[in-house]
Protein backbone atom coordinates (compact mmCIF):
# COMPACT_ATOMS: atom_id res chain seq x y z
CA UNK A 1 0.00 0.00 0.00
CA UNK A 2 1.78 3.32 -0.60
CA UNK A 3 0.81 5.42 2.05
CA UNK A 4 0.90 9.55 2.10
CA UNK A 5 0.95 11.22 5.27
CA UNK A 6 0.40 14.81 5.71
CA UNK A 7 2.71 16.89 8.60
CA UNK A 8 2.85 20.16 9.43
CA UNK A 9 4.76 22.23 11.20
CA UNK A 10 3.62 24.41 13.77
CA UNK A 11 4.98 26.43 17.38
CA UNK A 12 6.10 24.60 20.18
CA UNK A 13 3.31 24.53 23.11
CA UNK A 14 5.66 26.32 24.86
CA UNK A 15 5.89 29.22 22.53
CA UNK A 16 4.93 32.53 24.06
CA UNK A 17 2.89 34.03 20.97
CA UNK A 18 4.79 37.43 19.57
CA UNK A 19 3.24 39.58 16.66
CA UNK A 20 4.54 40.75 14.22
CA UNK A 21 4.69 44.98 13.34
CA UNK A 22 0.94 45.42 11.69
CA UNK A 23 -0.29 42.70 14.05
CA UNK A 24 -1.82 39.90 11.15
CA UNK A 25 0.54 37.41 12.01
CA UNK A 26 3.18 35.92 14.74
CA UNK A 27 6.92 36.52 14.63
CA UNK A 28 8.04 33.73 12.90
CA UNK A 29 11.42 34.05 13.62
CA UNK A 30 10.84 34.10 17.34
CA UNK A 31 9.10 30.99 17.32
CA UNK A 32 10.33 27.64 17.81
CA UNK A 33 8.59 24.62 16.11
CA UNK A 34 7.72 21.16 16.24
CA UNK A 35 5.66 18.48 14.02
CA UNK A 36 1.59 19.42 14.62
CA UNK A 37 1.09 16.57 17.22
CA UNK A 38 -2.61 15.08 15.73
CA UNK A 39 -0.07 14.84 12.17
CA UNK A 40 2.22 12.57 14.63
CA UNK A 41 -0.40 10.30 15.27
CA UNK A 42 -1.44 10.32 11.37
CA UNK A 43 2.64 9.54 10.52
CA UNK A 44 2.51 6.60 13.61
CA UNK A 45 -0.62 5.01 11.92
CA UNK A 46 0.78 4.81 8.64
CA UNK A 47 4.03 3.70 9.35
CA UNK A 48 2.11 0.69 11.44
CA UNK A 49 0.01 -0.06 8.10
CA UNK A 50 3.11 -0.06 6.26
CA UNK A 51 4.49 -2.64 8.90
CA UNK A 52 1.26 -4.90 8.95
CA UNK A 53 0.51 -4.57 4.70
CA UNK A 54 3.89 -3.28 2.98
CA UNK A 55 4.23 -0.58 0.78
CA UNK A 56 5.75 2.61 1.43
CA UNK A 57 5.12 5.98 3.61
CA UNK A 58 5.90 9.18 2.11
CA UNK A 59 5.96 12.56 4.29
CA UNK A 60 4.20 15.52 2.21
CA UNK A 61 4.50 18.92 3.96
CA UNK A 62 3.90 22.24 2.29
CA UNK A 63 5.50 25.05 4.24
CA UNK A 64 8.92 27.32 3.65
CA UNK A 65 12.15 26.29 4.54
CA UNK A 66 12.32 25.52 8.18
CA UNK A 67 9.38 22.59 7.45
CA UNK A 68 12.61 19.94 5.95
CA UNK A 69 12.96 19.81 9.75
CA UNK A 70 9.85 17.88 10.65
CA UNK A 71 10.51 16.55 7.34
CA UNK A 72 13.48 14.80 8.48
CA UNK A 73 12.31 13.80 11.79
CA UNK A 74 9.54 12.23 10.20
CA UNK A 75 12.02 10.48 7.95
CA UNK A 76 13.81 9.06 11.34
CA UNK A 77 10.74 7.67 12.28
CA UNK A 78 10.49 5.33 9.38
CA UNK A 79 8.93 7.25 6.46
CA UNK A 80 10.43 6.07 2.89
CA UNK A 81 10.71 10.05 1.37
CA UNK A 82 9.45 12.81 1.35
CA UNK A 83 7.30 15.37 -0.79
CA UNK A 84 8.14 18.99 0.20
CA UNK A 85 5.85 21.97 -0.87
CA UNK A 86 8.48 24.96 -0.35
CA UNK A 87 6.91 28.50 -0.61
CA UNK A 88 7.27 30.93 2.49
CA UNK A 89 3.81 31.97 1.42
CA UNK A 90 2.56 29.01 2.86
CA UNK A 91 3.75 29.76 6.54
CA UNK A 92 0.39 31.94 7.05
CA UNK A 93 -1.67 30.22 3.98
CA UNK A 94 -5.38 29.17 4.67
CA UNK A 95 -6.25 25.53 4.44
CA UNK A 96 -7.37 26.13 0.86
CA UNK A 97 -4.27 27.31 -0.57
CA UNK A 98 -2.64 24.75 1.77
CA UNK A 99 -4.59 21.70 0.36
CA UNK A 100 -4.40 22.97 -3.36
CA UNK A 101 -0.30 23.25 -3.47
CA UNK A 102 -0.49 19.72 -1.37
CA UNK A 103 -2.90 18.36 -4.27
CA UNK A 104 -0.89 19.47 -6.91
CA UNK A 105 1.97 17.88 -5.74
CA UNK A 106 0.72 14.44 -4.66
CA UNK A 107 -1.63 14.19 -7.71
CA UNK A 108 0.50 12.28 -10.03
CA UNK A 109 1.96 9.61 -7.29
CA UNK A 110 -1.39 8.23 -6.90
CA UNK A 111 -1.48 7.53 -3.83
CA UNK A 112 -3.83 4.16 -1.97
CA UNK A 113 -4.13 6.47 1.50
CA UNK A 114 -3.70 9.48 2.67
CA UNK A 115 -3.73 10.21 6.06
CA UNK A 116 -3.41 13.66 8.08
CA UNK A 117 -4.40 14.68 11.86
CA UNK A 118 -7.59 16.02 12.09
CA UNK A 119 -6.57 19.68 12.96
CA UNK A 120 -3.32 22.15 13.18
CA UNK A 121 -2.13 23.35 16.51
CA UNK A 122 -1.36 26.68 14.93
CA UNK A 123 -4.57 28.35 12.90
CA UNK A 124 -6.79 25.22 13.57
CA UNK A 125 -8.81 25.15 10.56
CA UNK A 126 -9.70 21.48 10.73
CA UNK A 127 -10.21 21.89 6.93
CA UNK A 128 -6.98 20.84 4.91
CA UNK A 129 -7.29 16.84 4.92
CA UNK A 130 -10.97 17.20 3.62
CA UNK A 131 -10.58 20.04 0.51
CA UNK A 132 -7.80 17.41 -0.22
CA UNK A 133 -10.12 14.87 -0.79
CA UNK A 134 -12.21 16.72 -2.48
CA UNK A 135 -9.27 18.21 -5.09
CA UNK A 136 -8.09 14.44 -5.45
CA UNK A 137 -12.06 13.28 -6.27
CA UNK A 138 -11.56 10.98 -3.50
CA UNK A 139 -13.70 9.56 -0.19
CA UNK A 140 -12.80 10.76 3.01
CA UNK A 141 -13.53 10.14 6.74
CA UNK A 142 -12.87 12.60 9.65
CA UNK A 143 -11.77 12.38 13.50
CA UNK A 144 -10.39 8.67 13.09
CA UNK A 145 -9.92 6.42 16.03
CA UNK A 146 -9.02 3.01 14.08
CA UNK A 147 -7.79 1.71 10.59
CA UNK A 148 -8.92 -1.11 9.12
CA UNK A 149 -7.33 -1.37 5.65
CA UNK A 150 -7.93 -4.93 3.77
CA UNK A 151 -7.58 -6.24 0.02
CA UNK A 152 -8.94 -2.28 -1.36
CA UNK A 153 -11.80 -1.38 0.86
CA UNK A 154 -11.04 0.18 3.93
CA UNK A 155 -13.21 0.41 7.74
CA UNK A 156 -12.44 3.53 9.86
CA UNK A 157 -13.44 3.84 13.34
CA UNK A 158 -14.60 7.73 13.05
CA UNK A 159 -15.07 9.23 16.31
CA UNK A 160 -18.45 11.01 17.01
CA UNK A 161 -19.36 13.94 20.11
CA UNK A 162 -19.70 12.60 23.59
CA UNK A 163 -17.61 9.21 24.20
CA UNK A 164 -19.97 7.56 20.54
CA UNK A 165 -18.36 5.74 17.47
CA UNK A 166 -18.92 4.59 14.41
CA UNK A 167 -17.82 2.55 11.73
CA UNK A 168 -17.60 3.70 7.89
CA UNK A 169 -16.58 1.91 5.38
CA UNK A 170 -15.59 3.26 2.30
CA UNK A 171 -13.26 2.00 -0.88
CA UNK A 172 -9.67 2.94 -1.46
CA UNK A 173 -8.12 5.91 -2.51
CA UNK A 174 -9.12 7.77 0.03
CA UNK A 175 -8.05 10.30 2.82
CA UNK A 176 -8.85 10.12 6.10
CA UNK A 177 -8.27 12.96 9.37
CA UNK A 178 -6.56 11.41 12.32
CA UNK A 179 -7.35 11.78 15.68
CA UNK A 180 -4.86 11.85 18.70
CA UNK A 181 -4.25 8.85 20.99
CA UNK A 182 -5.21 6.43 17.63
CA UNK A 183 -2.31 4.86 19.01
CA UNK A 184 1.21 5.28 21.16
CA UNK A 185 4.02 6.70 19.20
CA UNK A 186 7.35 5.71 19.00
CA UNK A 187 10.59 7.65 18.57
CA UNK A 188 13.47 8.29 16.01
CA UNK A 189 16.09 5.75 16.74
CA UNK A 190 19.47 6.45 15.75
CA UNK A 191 19.83 4.44 13.65
CA UNK A 192 16.61 6.26 11.95
CA UNK A 193 18.26 9.36 12.53
CA UNK A 194 21.42 8.26 10.27
CA UNK A 195 19.20 6.14 7.90
CA UNK A 196 16.82 9.18 7.04
CA UNK A 197 19.83 11.44 5.71
CA UNK A 198 19.93 9.21 2.44
CA UNK A 199 16.39 9.38 2.03
CA UNK A 200 14.93 11.54 -0.99
CA UNK A 201 13.40 15.02 -0.86
CA UNK A 202 11.44 15.86 -3.57
CA UNK A 203 10.68 19.80 -3.54
CA UNK A 204 7.66 20.88 -5.62
CA UNK A 205 6.91 24.15 -5.94
CA UNK A 206 3.28 26.29 -5.29
CA UNK A 207 0.94 25.95 -8.20
CA UNK A 208 0.46 29.67 -10.05
CA UNK A 209 -2.63 31.99 -9.40
CA UNK A 210 -3.49 30.52 -6.28
CA UNK A 211 -5.10 33.45 -3.70
CA UNK A 212 -6.71 32.79 -0.04
CA UNK A 213 -10.11 33.08 0.91
CA UNK A 214 -9.89 34.46 4.46
CA UNK A 215 -7.81 37.53 5.26
CA UNK A 216 -6.39 38.01 8.93
CA UNK A 217 -7.64 41.86 9.58
CA UNK A 218 -6.14 41.44 13.18
CA UNK A 219 -4.48 39.26 15.38
CA UNK A 220 -4.33 40.01 19.19
CA UNK A 221 -4.15 38.24 22.63
CA UNK A 222 -7.83 37.13 23.65
CA UNK A 223 -9.88 39.74 25.66
CA UNK A 224 -10.37 38.15 29.06
CA UNK A 225 -14.51 37.24 29.31
CA UNK A 226 -14.19 36.75 33.02
CA UNK A 227 -11.56 38.70 35.45
CA UNK A 228 -9.57 36.17 36.85
CA UNK A 229 -9.06 36.98 40.74
CA UNK A 230 -4.95 36.00 40.58
CA UNK A 231 -3.58 34.76 44.30
CA UNK A 232 -0.29 35.39 44.85
CA UNK A 233 2.18 34.59 47.83
CA UNK A 234 3.96 31.51 48.70
CA UNK A 235 2.56 28.15 47.91
CA UNK A 236 1.26 27.70 51.14
CA UNK A 237 -0.27 31.54 51.75
CA UNK A 238 -1.96 30.97 48.01
CA UNK A 239 -3.86 27.98 48.89
CA UNK A 240 -4.78 29.27 52.27
CA UNK A 241 -6.55 32.45 50.73
CA UNK A 242 -7.86 30.17 47.81
CA UNK A 243 -9.78 27.86 50.43
CA UNK A 244 -11.09 30.65 52.28
CA UNK A 245 -12.17 32.59 48.80
CA UNK A 246 -14.26 29.28 47.70
CA UNK A 247 -15.51 28.92 51.63
CA UNK A 248 -16.48 32.40 52.30
CA UNK A 249 -16.84 34.25 48.66
CA UNK A 250 -18.06 30.93 46.20
CA UNK A 251 -19.27 28.74 48.73
CA UNK A 252 -18.52 25.64 46.87
CA UNK A 253 -16.75 23.80 49.70
CA UNK A 254 -17.73 22.58 52.89
CA UNK B 1 -30.04 36.30 2.66
CA UNK B 2 -28.59 34.41 5.71
CA UNK B 3 -29.20 30.45 5.17
CA UNK B 4 -28.48 28.50 8.75
CA UNK B 5 -27.79 24.78 8.27
CA UNK B 6 -29.50 23.01 11.15
CA UNK B 7 -28.55 19.12 12.55
CA UNK B 8 -30.55 16.50 13.74
CA UNK B 9 -29.66 13.01 13.22
CA UNK B 10 -32.88 10.64 13.61
CA UNK B 11 -35.55 13.19 13.91
CA UNK B 12 -33.37 14.67 16.91
CA UNK B 13 -32.45 18.56 16.70
CA UNK B 14 -29.20 18.95 17.44
CA UNK B 15 -29.50 21.80 20.34
CA UNK B 16 -26.74 23.67 18.76
CA UNK B 17 -28.30 24.44 16.04
CA UNK B 18 -30.37 27.47 17.96
CA UNK B 19 -26.79 28.97 18.97
CA UNK B 20 -26.20 29.17 15.39
CA UNK B 21 -29.74 30.66 14.67
CA UNK B 22 -28.53 33.52 17.58
CA UNK B 23 -25.50 34.13 15.48
CA UNK B 24 -27.18 34.55 12.29
CA UNK B 25 -29.79 37.15 13.95
CA UNK B 26 -27.15 39.02 15.27
CA UNK B 27 -25.14 38.70 11.74
CA UNK B 28 -28.70 39.89 9.84
CA UNK B 29 -29.04 42.59 12.32
CA UNK B 30 -25.63 44.28 10.93
CA UNK B 31 -25.55 43.41 7.23
CA UNK B 32 -29.59 43.21 6.93
CA UNK B 33 -31.26 40.39 5.04
CA UNK B 34 -33.75 37.56 5.91
CA UNK B 35 -32.79 34.42 7.57
CA UNK B 36 -33.76 30.92 6.52
CA UNK B 37 -32.99 27.93 7.89
CA UNK B 38 -32.27 24.47 6.51
CA UNK B 39 -33.03 21.32 7.69
CA UNK B 40 -32.17 18.04 5.57
CA UNK B 41 -32.20 14.32 6.48
CA UNK B 42 -34.71 11.72 5.48
CA UNK B 43 -37.74 13.17 7.34
CA UNK B 44 -37.27 16.08 9.22
CA UNK B 45 -40.64 17.64 9.36
CA UNK B 46 -40.85 17.54 13.12
CA UNK B 47 -37.97 19.06 13.30
CA UNK B 48 -38.68 21.85 11.01
CA UNK B 49 -41.66 22.36 12.99
CA UNK B 50 -39.55 22.94 16.12
CA UNK B 51 -37.53 25.15 14.36
CA UNK B 52 -40.07 27.14 12.60
CA UNK B 53 -40.59 28.58 16.61
CA UNK B 54 -37.80 31.17 15.91
CA UNK B 55 -37.93 34.41 14.14
CA UNK B 56 -36.82 33.48 10.83
CA UNK B 57 -38.39 34.31 7.18
CA UNK B 58 -38.57 30.07 6.38
CA UNK B 59 -37.59 26.85 7.49
CA UNK B 60 -36.62 24.77 4.65
CA UNK B 61 -36.66 21.42 4.02
CA UNK B 62 -34.43 18.78 2.15
CA UNK B 63 -35.47 15.63 2.31
CA UNK B 64 -34.53 11.84 0.49
CA UNK B 65 -33.97 8.56 1.24
CA UNK B 66 -30.48 8.73 0.32
CA UNK B 67 -29.66 11.50 3.29
CA UNK B 68 -31.18 8.47 6.25
CA UNK B 69 -27.74 8.11 7.26
CA UNK B 70 -25.39 11.35 7.49
CA UNK B 71 -22.30 10.50 4.50
CA UNK B 72 -20.08 13.39 3.36
CA UNK B 73 -20.83 12.73 0.01
CA UNK B 74 -24.94 12.47 0.32
CA UNK B 75 -24.81 15.67 2.36
CA UNK B 76 -22.42 17.60 0.36
CA UNK B 77 -24.24 16.80 -3.11
CA UNK B 78 -28.18 17.76 -1.38
CA UNK B 79 -26.67 20.97 -0.11
CA UNK B 80 -24.76 21.97 -3.07
CA UNK B 81 -27.73 21.88 -4.62
CA UNK B 82 -30.11 23.67 -2.36
CA UNK B 83 -27.27 26.14 -1.87
CA UNK B 84 -27.02 26.85 -5.62
CA UNK B 85 -31.09 27.38 -5.53
CA UNK B 86 -31.75 29.48 -2.51
CA UNK B 87 -28.10 31.61 -3.56
CA UNK B 88 -27.65 33.27 0.11
CA UNK B 89 -25.32 35.57 1.43
CA UNK B 90 -24.13 33.43 3.83
CA UNK B 91 -24.17 29.77 4.96
CA UNK B 92 -24.01 29.43 8.91
CA UNK B 93 -23.61 25.91 11.22
CA UNK B 94 -22.35 24.79 14.35
CA UNK B 95 -18.81 23.75 14.48
CA UNK B 96 -19.94 19.89 15.24
CA UNK B 97 -18.07 16.63 14.25
CA UNK B 98 -20.64 16.43 11.47
CA UNK B 99 -20.43 19.58 10.01
CA UNK B 100 -16.11 18.89 10.23
CA UNK B 101 -17.47 16.59 7.98
CA UNK B 102 -18.51 17.84 5.05
CA UNK B 103 -18.57 21.85 5.10
CA UNK B 104 -14.90 21.55 3.93
CA UNK B 105 -15.85 19.38 0.97
CA UNK B 106 -18.80 21.62 0.35
CA UNK B 107 -17.37 25.04 0.20
CA UNK B 108 -14.12 23.54 -2.01
CA UNK B 109 -16.86 22.13 -4.37
CA UNK B 110 -18.48 25.45 -4.32
CA UNK B 111 -14.93 27.22 -3.98
CA UNK B 112 -16.24 29.67 -1.55
CA UNK B 113 -14.15 31.18 1.50
CA UNK B 114 -15.31 28.72 5.03
CA UNK B 115 -14.48 30.19 8.17
CA UNK B 116 -14.34 27.37 11.27
CA UNK B 117 -14.68 27.71 14.82
CA UNK B 118 -16.07 31.51 14.97
CA UNK B 119 -16.68 32.84 18.54
CA UNK B 120 -18.23 36.09 17.12
CA UNK B 121 -19.13 38.83 14.61
CA UNK B 122 -17.42 42.16 14.11
CA UNK B 123 -17.76 45.08 11.83
CA UNK B 124 -14.62 45.86 10.73
CA UNK B 125 -14.87 49.01 8.40
CA UNK B 126 -17.10 48.09 5.31
CA UNK B 127 -16.62 44.44 5.61
CA UNK B 128 -17.61 42.12 8.19
CA UNK B 129 -15.10 40.19 10.17
CA UNK B 130 -15.30 36.89 11.76
CA UNK B 131 -13.81 36.31 15.42
CA UNK B 132 -11.88 32.85 15.75
CA UNK B 133 -9.17 31.52 18.17
CA UNK B 134 -5.93 30.47 16.76
CA UNK B 135 -2.51 28.84 18.26
CA UNK B 136 -4.55 26.70 20.66
CA UNK B 137 -6.58 29.52 22.37
CA UNK B 138 -2.99 31.86 22.47
CA UNK B 139 -4.30 34.31 20.54
CA UNK B 140 -7.47 35.59 18.50
CA UNK B 141 -8.06 36.93 15.06
CA UNK B 142 -10.48 38.90 13.26
CA UNK B 143 -11.05 37.16 9.70
CA UNK B 144 -12.75 38.81 6.75
CA UNK B 145 -13.85 36.05 4.47
CA UNK B 146 -12.72 36.79 0.71
CA UNK B 147 -13.94 35.75 -2.63
CA UNK B 148 -17.66 35.69 -4.06
CA UNK B 149 -20.76 34.75 -1.76
CA UNK B 150 -22.00 32.75 0.19
CA UNK B 151 -19.14 32.49 2.83
CA UNK B 152 -19.51 29.61 4.81
CA UNK B 153 -19.15 29.91 8.38
CA UNK B 154 -18.86 27.85 11.47
CA UNK B 155 -19.79 28.81 15.23
CA UNK B 156 -17.80 27.27 18.00
CA UNK B 157 -20.29 25.52 20.30
CA UNK B 158 -21.35 28.02 23.28
CA UNK B 159 -20.29 30.63 21.19
CA UNK B 160 -24.11 32.01 21.15
CA UNK B 161 -26.39 30.89 24.05
CA UNK B 162 -29.65 29.10 22.84
CA UNK B 163 -31.87 31.28 25.09
CA UNK B 164 -30.78 34.35 23.41
CA UNK B 165 -32.83 33.07 20.40
CA UNK B 166 -35.46 35.40 18.79
CA UNK B 167 -38.68 33.98 18.64
CA UNK B 168 -41.00 34.69 16.30
CA UNK B 169 -45.05 35.89 16.78
CA UNK B 170 -46.26 32.89 14.72
CA UNK B 171 -44.54 29.82 12.95
CA UNK B 172 -42.02 30.51 10.13
CA UNK B 173 -43.70 28.86 6.90
CA UNK B 174 -41.91 25.33 5.60
CA UNK B 175 -40.95 24.98 2.00
CA UNK B 176 -39.67 21.04 0.99
CA UNK B 177 -36.86 22.03 -1.51
CA UNK B 178 -36.35 19.59 -4.05
CA UNK B 179 -32.45 18.69 -4.77
CA UNK B 180 -30.99 15.46 -6.73
CA UNK B 181 -29.06 13.22 -4.53
CA UNK B 182 -27.66 10.01 -6.29
CA UNK B 183 -27.65 7.47 -3.88
CA UNK B 184 -25.36 5.19 -5.99
CA UNK B 185 -22.78 7.95 -6.01
CA UNK B 186 -22.33 7.98 -2.25
CA UNK B 187 -19.26 5.71 -1.38
CA UNK B 188 -19.07 6.33 2.20
CA UNK B 189 -21.35 3.22 3.51
CA UNK B 190 -21.85 4.52 7.54
CA UNK B 191 -22.54 1.78 10.44
CA UNK B 192 -24.75 2.77 13.48
CA UNK B 193 -23.04 5.13 16.16
CA UNK B 194 -22.29 2.89 19.05
CA UNK B 195 -20.86 3.88 22.69
CA UNK B 196 -17.28 2.22 23.36
CA UNK B 197 -18.25 1.50 27.06
CA UNK B 198 -21.02 2.05 28.96
CA UNK B 199 -20.19 5.61 31.14
CA UNK B 200 -19.80 4.19 34.45
CA UNK B 201 -18.95 7.48 35.82
CA UNK B 202 -21.55 10.34 34.74
CA UNK B 203 -19.42 13.51 35.20
CA UNK B 204 -22.14 16.03 34.43
CA UNK B 205 -23.74 15.24 37.59
CA UNK B 206 -20.67 16.36 39.56
CA UNK B 207 -21.01 18.72 42.14
CA UNK B 208 -16.80 19.26 42.53
CA UNK B 209 -14.32 18.08 39.46
CA UNK B 210 -10.53 17.51 40.29
CA UNK B 211 -9.26 18.05 36.84
CA UNK B 212 -6.03 17.29 35.06
CA UNK B 213 -3.93 17.83 32.48
CA UNK B 214 -0.37 17.82 30.64
CA UNK B 215 1.11 20.13 33.95
CA UNK B 216 0.68 16.90 36.02
CA UNK B 217 3.72 15.29 33.95
CA UNK B 218 3.56 11.68 34.70
CA UNK B 219 0.97 9.30 35.74
CA UNK B 220 2.63 8.54 39.05
CA UNK B 221 1.56 11.97 39.80
CA UNK B 222 -2.46 11.79 39.07
CA UNK B 223 -2.25 10.35 43.22
CA UNK B 224 -1.21 14.18 43.96
CA UNK B 225 -4.24 15.46 42.28
CA UNK B 226 -6.55 11.83 42.99
CA UNK B 227 -5.43 13.22 47.24
CA UNK B 228 -7.13 16.88 46.28
CA UNK B 229 -10.15 15.17 44.98
CA UNK B 230 -10.71 13.33 48.27
CA UNK B 231 -9.62 16.11 50.45
CA UNK B 232 -12.51 18.36 48.34
CA UNK B 233 -15.23 15.27 48.05
CA UNK B 234 -14.71 15.99 44.26
CA UNK B 235 -14.46 13.66 41.58
CA UNK B 236 -11.51 13.54 39.07
CA UNK B 237 -11.21 13.90 35.51
CA UNK B 238 -8.94 15.09 32.61
CA UNK B 239 -8.47 16.78 29.41
CA UNK B 240 -7.44 14.90 26.46
CA UNK B 241 -3.78 13.92 26.36
CA UNK B 242 -3.90 12.34 29.67
CA UNK B 243 -6.95 9.90 28.29
CA UNK B 244 -4.86 9.16 25.69
CA UNK B 245 -1.72 8.15 27.28
CA UNK B 246 -4.18 6.22 29.38
CA UNK B 247 -3.18 7.57 32.66
CA UNK B 248 -6.79 8.17 33.39
CA UNK B 249 -9.68 5.82 31.83
CA UNK B 250 -11.70 7.78 28.50
CA UNK B 251 -14.67 8.12 30.86
CA UNK B 252 -12.89 10.78 32.83
CA UNK B 253 -12.49 13.27 29.84
CA UNK B 254 -13.92 16.42 29.91
CA UNK B 255 -14.09 18.22 26.20
CA UNK B 256 -15.41 18.25 22.95
CA UNK B 257 -14.60 14.75 22.50
CA UNK B 258 -15.73 13.25 26.05
CA UNK B 259 -18.20 14.77 28.81
CA UNK B 260 -19.39 18.50 29.02
CA UNK B 261 -19.92 19.05 32.24
CA UNK B 262 -21.38 21.94 34.52
CA UNK B 263 -20.18 21.21 38.49
CA UNK B 264 -20.20 24.01 40.95
CA UNK B 265 -16.51 23.84 41.54
CA UNK B 266 -14.02 22.90 38.64
CA UNK B 267 -10.63 22.98 39.52
CA UNK B 268 -7.96 22.64 36.20
CA UNK B 269 -4.67 21.22 37.09
CA UNK B 270 -2.07 21.93 34.81
CA UNK B 271 -4.42 22.50 31.95
CA UNK B 272 -3.39 24.78 29.55
CA UNK B 273 -7.00 25.43 28.16
CA UNK B 274 -7.40 24.48 24.58
CA UNK B 275 -10.68 24.84 23.20
CA UNK B 276 -11.64 21.28 22.89
CA UNK B 277 -11.47 21.21 26.84
CA UNK B 278 -13.28 24.64 27.55
CA UNK B 279 -16.05 23.85 25.54
CA UNK B 280 -16.90 20.68 28.11
CA UNK B 281 -16.30 22.58 30.90
CA UNK B 282 -16.98 26.32 30.48
CA UNK B 283 -20.57 25.88 32.31
CA UNK B 284 -18.74 25.17 35.50
CA UNK B 285 -20.09 27.79 37.82
CA UNK B 286 -16.64 28.57 39.83
CA UNK B 287 -13.56 27.70 37.54
CA UNK B 288 -10.00 27.48 39.51
CA UNK B 289 -6.78 27.09 37.50
CA UNK B 290 -3.50 26.21 39.06
CA UNK B 291 -0.66 26.69 36.03
CA UNK B 292 2.83 27.61 35.97
CA UNK B 293 2.00 29.76 32.42
CA UNK B 294 0.31 33.01 33.22
CA UNK B 295 -0.38 33.55 29.61
CA UNK B 296 -2.44 30.30 29.66
CA UNK B 297 -5.76 30.22 28.22
CA UNK B 298 -7.46 28.36 31.03
CA UNK B 299 -6.95 31.84 32.85
CA UNK B 300 -9.83 33.42 30.63
CA UNK B 301 -12.37 31.67 31.78
CA UNK B 302 -10.75 31.21 35.77
CA UNK B 303 -12.47 33.13 38.71
CA UNK B 304 -9.11 32.27 40.58
CA UNK B 305 -6.49 31.29 39.25
CA UNK B 306 -2.69 30.53 40.88
CA UNK B 307 0.09 31.25 39.13
CA UNK B 308 2.75 28.70 40.07
CA UNK B 309 4.30 25.02 40.82
CA UNK B 310 1.05 22.87 41.24
CA UNK B 311 3.54 20.28 43.08
CA UNK B 312 3.88 22.63 46.20
CA UNK B 313 0.88 24.54 45.80
CA UNK B 314 -1.84 21.40 45.62
CA UNK B 315 -0.71 19.77 48.55
CA UNK B 316 -0.20 22.87 50.48
CA UNK B 317 -4.39 23.37 48.92
CA UNK B 318 -5.12 19.87 50.92
CA UNK B 319 -3.35 20.66 54.01
CA UNK B 320 -5.46 24.33 54.07
CA UNK B 321 -8.73 22.53 53.60
CA UNK B 322 -8.29 19.82 56.66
Amino acid sequence: MKIAVCIKQVPTREWQPRLNDDKTWIRDQDASFEMNEPDAYALEEALRLKEKHGGEVVVCSAGPARVAQVIREALARGADRAIHVEDDGLASADAFVTSAALAAAMQEEKFDLTLTGLQSDDQGFAQVGVILAEKLGLPHATIIMEVQAESGTLRVKRELEGGWFQWVAMPLPAVLTIQSGINQLRYATLKGIMAAKKKEIRKAGVPAGLSGKQKIASLYVPEKGKKTQLIGGSPAEAAKELVRRLREEARVIA
Amino acid sequence: MILVIAEQSSGKLNRTSWETIVGAQQLAGMIGGDIAVLVAGASVGAVASELAAAQVKEVVTVESPALESYTPDGFTAALQDAITQLAPTHVLLPHTYQTRDFAPKLAARLDRALLTDVTGIKSAGADTAFTRPMFQGKLTADVVPQGPAPHFVTFQIGAYRVDQVVKGAAAAPLRALSVTVDASAIREKPEPPFQQAKQAVDLSQAERIVSVGRGIKEQANIAIAQKLAEALGAEIAASRPICDAGWLPMERQVGSSGQTVAPKLYLALGISGAIQHLVGMKGSSTVVAINKDPDAPIFEIADYGIVGDLFEIVPAIIEAVK
